[in-house]
C-alpha cells in the first residue's frame, strides 16, 4: 500500500479535533488545576503553586463521607450484584421455555432513565404524612415497623442506594455472563456426565473455570461503575446530597464545580484526581488477583 | 419394561441401581420407584429455578407496573389511599394532559431528541472518517496515534468534565445545543469498535476498486459502510441510549429550563414541578420519558442486546 501521509491525517482530523478539544486538553488541563491554590474562577487568577487543594479536599468531612458512601456502596452491590447475575444467568441458561421473554424483560432497566425510575423508587420507598409507601406496608406485613427509607436514618437510605444500583446494573451482567454460559463448548459437559459427575461439581470445576473471564471482566467494570455512582442517589435522594449524608464521590467533584455550593474548579480537580488514583489502584489489584484465579 | 427414558436421566438412575443392586435386583418396581423420584427431584429443582427467575423478572417489572398505575390515578385518589391499591377503577389520562401542559415536558422531549439526532450524526462521520483511516489508509505516525486513542479509552470521564465545564462556559456556551452536543461527541471506544470491523475486510477488494478507479471515499461509502452495517446500528443504538439517558453533562451546561434534557426535566419536575407534590403528574412524565427508548428496545430488541454484550458498559 503506497504511504499516504497528509490524507491519513485528513481523516483523522476531525476526530482529533474533538479529542484534543474536549479530553486531551482537559486531561492535562485537571492536573494544572488541582496544583492551582485559590483559583478564582471569576477573574480566572490563582495564588501559588502546591498541594493545599488535595489537603484541603481530604480534610473535608463532605469528602470523606463521599468516600465511605462510596466504599460502602462498591463492596455491597459489586459482590451482590455478580453473584445474583450469576445465579441468574445459571437458572435462565437451565431452561428452555420462556426464556427470552425472562431474558428481555431482564433487560428492561438498562434501557430507562436512571432518573425517571429512580422516582419510582424513591415512590416506593418514601414514607409521607399521607401514606406508608408500599415497601413499608410489606414490611408491616411481616411484623416489622415502619422505616422512611428516603429521609431516615443511615442504614436505610444507604440500603435504598445498594437496592437500586443492583437493580440497574443487573442486565448488563446478566447479559454478559448468559452469553459466556451459552459459549461453553458442550463436550465438557457431555464428558463430565459420562464419568457421573454431580452437578454441583461440575458448576464448580467447568463451568466457573471456564467463564471466569468473563465474570472478572464483569467484577471491574463494576467496580469502575460502582466508584463513579452518581446518578442513582441524584434520583433517589434529590440534588443536594451532601444534605441527605448520601453523596458520592463524583457527585462531591460535581457539588464543588457547579451547583449551590458550587465554584471551585480546583478542589473539584482534585476530588477528580484523587477518585482517578483509587479507581486505578483498585483495578491495578483486580488484576493482579486475576492472575492467579482466571483461566484463559 | 419400559426402557425409553432420557440418556441424561439414565445416568442418574443407572447409577443408583447400582448402588441398590443387592436388595433391588429381582423386584422391578423398585426400579421404577427410583425413576420416579429422579424426575420429581427434576420437577422440583425446574420449580426452584422458575421461581428464582419469576421472583426477579417479578422485581423488575413492578417499578414500571407502579409508575404506570400511579400515572391513571388521579390526584385525589392517589393521595387519599393511606394503604396504596394495586389497581385502579377509574383510570385517568388528566395527569398525562397535566404534564405536558404545567410543565415543559414536550419541550424536554424535542430538547432531548435533537440532542440525540445531532450528536450521534456527528459522531458517526467522526468516527467513520477515523476508523476508515486506522484500518485502511497507510500514514506516518499511525501506530502511534492508534496507540494515543486506544489509552484515551481509560480516561475516565469525570476527569475531563471540569475543564470542559469551564472552557465551554468561557466560550458562552452555556444554555446552547453547541455547547451541550460537542464534548458528547467524543467516543474513542466506538471507533475502536468500527476500526476492528473494518480491518476485516479483505484487502483485495480495495485494490479491486482502485484498479476501477474508485476514489477512498467512494470506496468508503459504497463498500465499508455497507459490509459493516450491523456494527453501525449496534453503535448507532448504544448512543442514541446514552445520549437520551445522559444527566451529568446536561445539568452542567444548562440551568435554562428551556434547554433542558429529559434527565434534568425531571429532576426539576422532581424539585419545583407540579406544585404540591403531584405525584401521579410526576409518574406520567417518567413514563413518558421511558416509553421512546422501551418501544426502541422491544423492536430493535436482538440488536439491542447483541450490541450491548458487545460494546456495553454501565454497571
Amino acid at each position: 500500500m503506497e504511504k499516504n501521509n497528509l490524507k491519513g491525517w485528513l481523516y483523522l482530523l476531525p476526530a482529533f479535533l474533538f479529542l484534543g478539544a474536549f479530553m486531551i486538553y482537559p486531561l492535562i488541563d485537571v492536573f494544572v488545576y488541582s496544583f492551582e491554590e485559590g483559583y478564582n474562577s471569576a477573574s480566572q487568577t490563582f495564588f501559588g503553586v502546591g498541594t493545599y487543594n488535595y489537603s484541603y479536599v481530604l480534610h473535608d468531612p463532605y469528602f470523606l463521607q463521599a468516600v465511605k458512601n462510596t466504599f460502602i456502596l462498591v463492596v455491597i452491590t459489586v459482590p451482590v450484584s455478580t453473584g445474583l447475575a450469576l445465579l441468574i444467568s445459571v437458572g435462565l441458561s437451565s431452561i428452555k421455555p420462556l426464556r427470552e421473554l425472562f431474558q428481555t424483560v431482564y433487560f428492561l432497566p438498562y434501557v430507562t432513565n436512571t432518573l425517571a425510575v429512580g422516582l419510582v423508587f424513591m415512590i416506593l420507598f418514601k414514607k409521607t404524612p399521607y401514606s406508608e409507601g408500599l415497601v413499608n406496608l410489606l414490611i408491616n406485613c411481616f411484623g416489622g415497623g415502619s422505616v422512611d427509607f428516603i429521609d431516615g436514618p443511615y442504614w436505610a437510605k444507604m440500603f435504598v442506594l445498594c437496592f437500586y444500583t443492583v437493580w440497574v446494573v443487573m442486565p448488563f451482567k446478566i447479559l454478559i455472563l448468559t452469553s459466556a454460559l451459552a459459549s461453553v463448548n458442550q463436550v465438557y459437559y457431555n464428558a463430565a456426565r459420562v464419568d457421573g459427575t454431580s452437578r454441583f461439581r461440575i458448576f464448580r470445576r467447568i463451568t466457573l473455570p471456564m467463564i471466569s473471564p468473563m465474570i472478572f471482566y464483569l467484577v471491574i467494570t463494576g467496580f469502575i461503575g460502582a466508584f463513579k455512582a452518581y446518578s442513582d442517589a441524584v434520583a433517589l435522594f434529590g440534588t443536594n446530597l451532601n444534605a441527605a449524608e448520601m453523596n458520592t464521590i463524583v457527585g462531591y467533584v460535581y457539588d464543588m464545580l457547579y451547583g449551590d455550593s458550587g465554584g471551585y474548579p480546583s478542589y473539584a480537580s482534585a476530588a477528580a484526581v484523587l477518585l482517578f488514583a483509587i479507581v486505578l489502584t483498585i483495578t491495578c489489584i483486580n488484576l493482579l488477583v486475576s492472575k492467579k484465579h482466571v483461566h484463559y | 419394561m419400559n426402557r425409553q427414558i432420557d440418556t441424561d436421566k439414565q445416568i442418574g438412575t443407572d447409577k443408583q441401581l447400582l448402588k441398590n443392586e443387592p436388595a433391588g435386583l429381582n423386584n422391578k418396581p423398585d426400579y421404577k420407584k427410583i425413576q420416579k423420584s429422579a424426575r420429581t427431584r427434576k420437577t422440583l429443582g425446574r420449580i426452584a429455578v422458575y421461581a428464582l427467575l419469576s421472583f426477579w423478572a417479578l422485581l423488575v417489572l413492578f417499578p414500571f407496573y407502579w409508575m404506570l398505575l400511579t400515572s391513571v390515578k388521579t390526584y385525589g385518589s392517589y393521595n387519599a389511599e393511606y394503604i396504596p391499591s394495586f389497581f385502579t377503577l377509574s383510570p385517568t389520562l388528566q395527569n398525562y394532559v397535566d404534564a405536558f401542559t404545567t410543565v415543559k415536558l414536550g419541550k424536554y422531549l424535542f430538547n432531548t431528541l435533537v440532542f440525540t439526532l445531532v450528536t450521534t450524526a456527528i459522531m458517526l462521520v467522526v468516527i467513520t472518517l477515523a476508523a476508515f483511516a486506522f484500518a485502511r489508509l497507510n500514514f506516518r505516525g499511525k501506530n502511534l496515534a492508534f496507540t494515543l486513542f486506544l489509552s484515551l479509552m481509560m480516561i475516565p470521564n469525570e476527569l475531563v468534565v471540569i475543564t470542559n465545564f469551564t472552557s465551554i462556559t468561557n466560550l458562552g456556551l452555556r444554555n446552547t445545543f453547541t455547547g451541550l452536543i460537542l464534548p458528547s461527541v467524543t467516543s474513542v471506544f466506538y471507533i475502536y469498535l468500527l476500526r476492528e470491523n473494518f480491518a476485516q475486510i479483505p484487502d483485495e477488494l480495495y485494490y479491486a476498486a482502485k484498479v476501477d478507479g474508485t476514489s477512498d471515499l467512494r470506496y468508503l461509502r459504497r463498500v465499508m459502510i455497507p459490509i459493516c452495517k450491523p456494527t453501525l446500528i449496534t453503535i448507532i443504538i448504544l448512543k442514541v441510549i446514552e445520549c437520551w439517558n445522559s444527566y451529568v453533562w446536561p445539568r452542567l451546561i444548562t440551568d435554562d429550563p428551556d434547554y433542558y434534557l429529559v434527565s434534568n426535566g425531571i429532576q426539576e419536575i422532581r424539585e419545583n414541578g407540579f406544585g404540591r407534590e403531584n405525584i401521579p403528574a410526576m409518574m406520567a412524565a417518567v413514563v413518558v420519558v421511558s416509553l421512546p427508548l422501551i418501544v426502541l428496545f422491544l423492536i430493535f430488541r436482538r440488536k439491542v442486546m447483541a450490541g450491548v454484550a458487545r460494546g456495553g458498559t454501565k454497571g
